[in-house]
């Protein structure tokens, strides 16, 4: 399978101190790939820097064969990855719609179509176009956020613990629909604090401890590898 | 003669310098120490000066006072008066912070120009205060203006010193704490707000000596002298010049600054005389263009803050942001 | 009685002009995230823009506005260009700081360029419209219409065009705007097109309605922060409803106290404003 995301020995953080010491990640073309470790690993810090938003003091980063090391976010999104923060991932004041207008701002031509790819895959969302998001619960939030990164049809697609706050009902629709979201060709990078849950559904899956890789292996392996169990897989 | 002519400038230019490293040294004490963004610093200078102005001129209808007192119960008159408006004052506002703050001092001191200005019977209005006798000015016969000049020098040598004894007390340091991380000083229980009071007035006190210098110096007071731009603005381009935080830089900063002020005054002089209404307009705007220039350039002043080693290893609270990411919680 | 009903309207007339200033305010500071202390020397430049056109070029006063609108609206870049975007950054009180800074030069720059005697728009007197035993100068209706008209322009921007969601989203979240792939410098620029066309219109409207000096836009600019704040630093709306509060305050306000004191009034109301509920009327969003 062709290798789309390739980051290489990355070494990076905020300020003086390196929160990432060498990491490595792959993703490849159609891939579901997910990162766990247990709290303060760098996971999320690690996703951050693919995109530009930390500094990286050593290591590479290609998408799609090209260097994207060192580039600053709206650069990123116009080589094909579209990113969810954890958190304050949606504009609550503009309405659903309107978010989704803000997720292809790159973009000149007709959005329409892709408005009602997302509206298909969040049918309550569509219900609710006209509505503040602001005003919306923490789910549906949720789906105004991943919508939002679908408008520009990235290739690759990185969710940082989308799962976060979400009822257990709520959990399994979301990676429900990340997983029909992979079905329609685009590769996944989650970050998840769910680690169980995150790796049954993943191709593969990365942990990471304190900064560095630990573990690489398929998701089902990982689930049902004994150290990794022993070390956090609670979730 | 020549050499008289350069003295006697000299004479002036250094007490004027001194008198602004004072209110520069008391500003420091706000926001360099604080992070306190005191825009009105016209108004402690302008309450200290009319104070003093009151209470040591002779008997007068004008206005409120005419009290005849001795300097020194004029300068103790500033210092109680400042101390006084500025607890009030600071009572009320000093739990806003940044920007907010900013807005609420300019505003008092606006407002309190306006009562200046309007409240005739009591301040003179626009007429001002006329006749403030100079201290000490008998000591030395023909000799006046250096005495005075050798009053303000050992007054800013006393701020000085005793603001850098206050420097390294515990005080100051909870003080700098709040500057860099306020949230985390009310974390640990202290009472934030006590502190920046008592911050707030200190740094008023010495502004408002610096009135009583300065009123006594040009033994004359109107409104029009604590306007913002002599008053505040210029205050605060020496002290972000010098280097805020900073005592040596506040008064390096006093210094230099008085000393460009003082140049573009002759740079314009050199004009025809069909520019001379505006040669004001341009000295300010000559001191507004500098301001920007050094905040793009040299944020950090000339002179910048060199705190003694923290145990901690932070280094001084910075001029440019915490960008958010350094403030994230890692994952 | 009818007295007070027509101090209203001189409120509502100055309220209008304190609105738009406090609407450009509030966007920059919601956008940039900046108190933008220069804006009301803004005003002021818009203003002499204004009478520029008027007496130098012989515009009527709706063109002179064309003209005041689009020359402030560049020299707003430019002073972006310049300096704030040199400070991008730096923290809000440096920002601040450096907004004082521009105040001064402007008003200075104002008053070398133009001198600081009084000029106005128009000479000779002109007779009010007058119902109901009121009055009103035409040029206050020409204000209040001008005013309503502007906001309305804004309202439609904001919500019909790309750049102005795009600004609103903005206003949001600076990050994920970044992030979603806005073109945040675009908005910055349309932002300041925004703040310099609102303030020249103020600018102009103040002169128009008053005089013109090189200080008539410093002294509104507490007025306009009040209105700022007591809307909710951020909320457009909120901010002309804060104006016209502000503005019919301060008019009546001379029934009981000296005229020399109205621009404290505003203050002492945003003070109280900020003591008690610092949110502004409105609950404000930060």
């Amino acid at each position: 399978m062709a290798i789309l995301l390739d980051a290489r020995e990355v070494h990076g953080g905020y300020g003086a101190v390196d929160i990432l010491k060498g990491i490595s990640l792959r993703v490849d073309e159609g891939e579901f790939v997910s990162i766990v470790g247990p709290n303060g690993a760098g996971k999320s810090t690690a996703m951050k820097s693919l995109f530009g938003l930390i500094r990286i003091r050593k290591g590479r980063i290609l998408f799609g064969g090209s260097e994207i090391t060192g580039l600053r976010p709206d650069q990123v999104v116009r080589r094909g990855i579209c990113y969810v923060p954890q958190e304050a991932n949606v504009f609550p004041s503009l309405s659903v719609r309107e978010n989704l207008e803000m997720g292809a701002f790159i973009r000149n031509d007709d959005i329409s179509a892709d408005i009602e790819r997302v509206y298909q895959l969040f049918p309550i969302l569509k219900e609710r176009r006209r509505q503040l998001v602001g005003t919306m619960s923490g789910g549906q939030r949720q789906m105004v956020a991943m919508g939002r990164a679908l408008m520009l049809n990235p290739r690759l697609l990185m969710l940082d613990e989308p799962s976060a706050g979400l009822s257990p009902a709520l959990i399994e629709l979301t990676f429900e629909k990340i997983q029909e979201i992979n079905r329609t060709g685009v590769s996944i990078l989650l970050v998840e604090q769910n680690a169980k849950q995150a790796l049954k559904i993943s191709h593969r899956g990365y942990v990471l401890v304190m900064g560095t890789n630990r573990f690489e292996d398929t998701g089902m392996n990982l689930v049902n590898n004994k150290e990794v169990a022993e070390m956090f897989l609670g979730g | 003669m020549h050499l008289t002519g350069l003295v006697s400038y000299l004479i002036f230019f250094f007490s004027m310098a001194g008198i602004y490293a004072v209110l520069a040294l008391g500003l420091n004490v706000q926001w360099g120490y604080t992070g306190e963004t005191n825009i009105g610093v016209a108004g402690f200078f302008a309450i200290g000066a009319y104070a003093t102005a009151m209470l040591t001129t002779p008997h007068s209808t004008e206005y409120f006072g005419g009290f005849n007192m001795p300097f020194i119960v004029g300068v103790l008159g500033a210092i109680v008066a400042c101390a006084v408006i500025a607890l009030v004052i600071g009572l009320i506002t000093l739990k806003l912070r940044g920007d907010y703050l900013a807005i609420a001092t300019i505003g008092i001191a606006e407002t309190l120009r306006l009562y200046l200005t309007n409240a005739t019977s009591v301040t003179g209005g626009v007429r001002g205060i006329a006749g403030i006798p100079q201290p000490l000015s008998k000591l030395i016969p023909g000799g006046a203006s250096l005495t005075f000049l050798l009053l303000v020098v050992v007054t800013v040598a006393i701020v000085y010193l005793a603001s850098q004894r206050l420097y390294r007390s515990p005080w100051v340091r909870v003080l700098r704490a709040i500057r860099s991380n306020e949230d985390a000083v009310l974390a640990s229980g202290k009472n934030v707000l006590r502190f920046r009071i008592e911050s707030f007035v200190v740094g008023s006190v010495v502004m408002g000596i610096a009135g009583a210098l300065y009123a006594t110096f040009t033994r004359f007071i109107s409104p029009e002298a604590f306007d913002p731009i002599y008053g505040t603005f210029l205050v605060w381009v020496m002290l972000i010049a010098g280097g805020s935080g900073n005592n040596f830089g506040a008064v390096g900063g006093a210094v230099i600054i008085w000393a460009v002020w003082s140049a573009t005054d002759y740079v314009t002089s050199l004009l025809p005389t069909a520019w001379d209404t505006r040669a004001a307009a341009m000295r300010i705007f000559l001191i507004g263009l500098l301001l920007e220039v050094i905040l793009i350039l040299r944020p950090q002043g000339i002179f910048p803050e060199r705190p003694p080693k923290p145990i901690g290893g932070e280094g001084p609270p910075s001029l440019r942001t915490a960008t958010p990411e350094d403030t994230a919680e890692e994952n | 009685m009818l007295y007070v009903v027509q101090l209203v309207v001189y409120g509502i007339v100055l309220g209008s002009i304190i609105s738009l200033g406090a609407i450009g305010v509030s966007l920059v500071y919601g956008i940039l995230g900046f108190s933008h202390f220069a804006h009301g020397d803004m005003m002021t430049f818009g203003a002499y823009f204004g009478f520029f056109a008027i007496a130098t070029l012989g515009f009527p006063l709706p063109l002179a506005l064309l003209f005041a609108v689009a020359a402030t609206a560049i020299l707003a870049l430019v002073i972006d260009r310049l300096i704030y975007r040199k400070l991008r950054k730096a923290t809000p009180i440096i920002m601040l700081i450096s907004t004082i800074g521009v105040s001064f030069m402007l008003q200075s720059a104002a008053q070398i360029i133009w001198g600081s005697d009084n000029q106005v728009y128009q000479q000779g007197i002109v007779l009010p419209y007058k119902f109901l035993g009121l009055r009103l100068q035409p040029v206050e209706l020409f204000i209040i219409i001008g005013s309503i008209v502007l906001v309305v322009l804004l309202h439609l921007f904001l919500h019909s065009t790309k750049i102005g969601k795009a600004m609103r989203a903005m206003a949001d979240n600076v990050s994920l705007s970044q992030i979603t792939g806005i073109n945040t410098e675009l908005v910055v620029i349309w932002t300041w097109i925004i703040a310099g066309t609102l303030a020249a219109a103020a600018g102009v409207f103040l002169a128009a309605d008053t005089q013109l000096n090189p200080r008539i836009g410093f002294n509104l600019l507490l007025p306009i922060f009040a209105a700022a704040i007591l809307g909710g630093i951020g909320d457009l709306y909120g901010a002309i409803i804060g104006g016209i509060i502000i503005g019919i305050v301060q008019e009546v306000s001379t029934i009981v106290i000296d005229p020399g004191y109205k621009p404290a009034v505003g203050f002492v109301i945003m003070v109280v404003m900020l003591i008690v509920r610092p949110y502004g009327i409105m609950g404000g969003k930060r």
